[in-house]
């Protein structure tokens, strides 16, 4: 018996029925220790230098959303969860893009008196 | 899970859980905080005028073992859902255990970490780098510590009898779960931008 139809037979939740097989969380979790190995070394290789916050950018994003979407169940949950969540960081990147453009574009960075 | 509790779920306007709804906004709001720290952290990391400089106190491979364990611990999380959805209350126990003590060897890093800045000369009035770092750091530890709180207390709640039925236990551990999870995703942002992405300094 799979593991799906073990779950499906002591939780009648539809949510957490659709939830995925241990198995699926396992290899999850390989593909973020990989992802997080490669980050680690790339931050050491020279030859990328000039690439290294992008392919970095990258990676984040890729753990980011394995993590959310297969542990936290973005992926099967109502869309709802999935919108307020969104929300959030849309509000975060907005607060970084307004922060960053009264810093370095209406003034000229963070004064080095507030700066330290 | 009982007639009437999917009743329950099915007479709010959403049709959802609304626990579950308020977890999922709470989170929201957590990603305006702690993007408001990483943030001020960019902004501040380059001014420099005493202390050490981030690259001459910061440890990559030591963070790159903390970050592995933290990630792991959101697989054991996950491992205890299953398990209890299983009806399986001893697996759910081990698992819970298990990222507790992950998240402890978390926050027994971190504490290492800082104790090793301050004895190299970087403290919170040290420099803006300093106090950016701190808090940024230090808040996300704090989550972390929270989390590992709120394991321990279902793991009390388990042996307690007080995750039956095992549907509504089920409903309890993904909400904790939620949490560290998103404890865990916070982690991938900072470390990433924290510790890997080079300073111009």
């Amino acid at each position: 018996m799979s593991d799906a139809q073990t779950s499906m037979e002591h939780v009648q939740d539809p949510h957490l029925a659709d939830h995925p097989t241990p198995r699926r969380y396992v290899t999850i979790a390989i593909i973020l220790s990989i992802v997080t190995a490669l980050e680690v070394a790339v931050y050491y290789l020279e030859a990328v230098e000039d690439f290294l916050v992008p392919m970095l950018a990258i990676m984040a994003v890729v753990k980011f959303v394995l993590v959310a979407a297969y542990f936290m169940h973005l992926r099967f949950d109502s869309r709802i969860f999935r919108r307020l969540f969104v929300t959030g960081l849309l509000l975060a990147f907005g607060v970084f893009g307004i922060v960053m453009w009264i810093f370095f574009l209406v003034g000229n960075g963070p004064s080095p008196a507030i700066g330290g | 899970m009982s007639t009437h509790e999917v009743a329950a779920d099915h007479h709010t306007s959403t049709g959802l859980d609304n626990t579950k709804l308020a977890m999922w906004a709470f989170l929201g709001s957590e990603c305006l905080f702690f993007g408001s720290l990483i943030s001020t952290y960019l902004l501040y990391r380059n001014r420099v005028l005493s202390g050490p400089t981030p690259h001459e106190v910061y440890d990559i491979p030591y963070t790159s073992v903390s970050s592995f364990v933290l990630l792991m611990s959101s697989l054991t999380m996950v491992l205890a859902l299953a398990a209890i959805q299983r009806g399986d209350h001893r697996g759910l126990r081990i698992w819970l255990l298990a990222t507790a003590f992950l998240g402890m060897t978390f926050i027994g890093g971190q504490i290492y970490e800082f104790t090793t800045f301050v004895e190299e000369g970087l403290k919170l009035q040290t420099s803006t780098f300093g106090s950016s770092f701190f808090v940024l750091t230090g808040f996300h530890g704090a989550h972390v510590t929270v989390g590992i709180l709120m394991l321990l207390m279902l793991v009390g709640m388990s042996m307690a009898g007080r995750l039956e039925p095992a549907s509504e236990g089920a409903r309890k551990v993904e909400l904790i779960g939620l949490y560290w999870h998103f404890v865990d995703i916070v982690w991938i942002v900072i470390f990433m931008i924290v510790y890997l992405v080079p300073t111009s300094s």
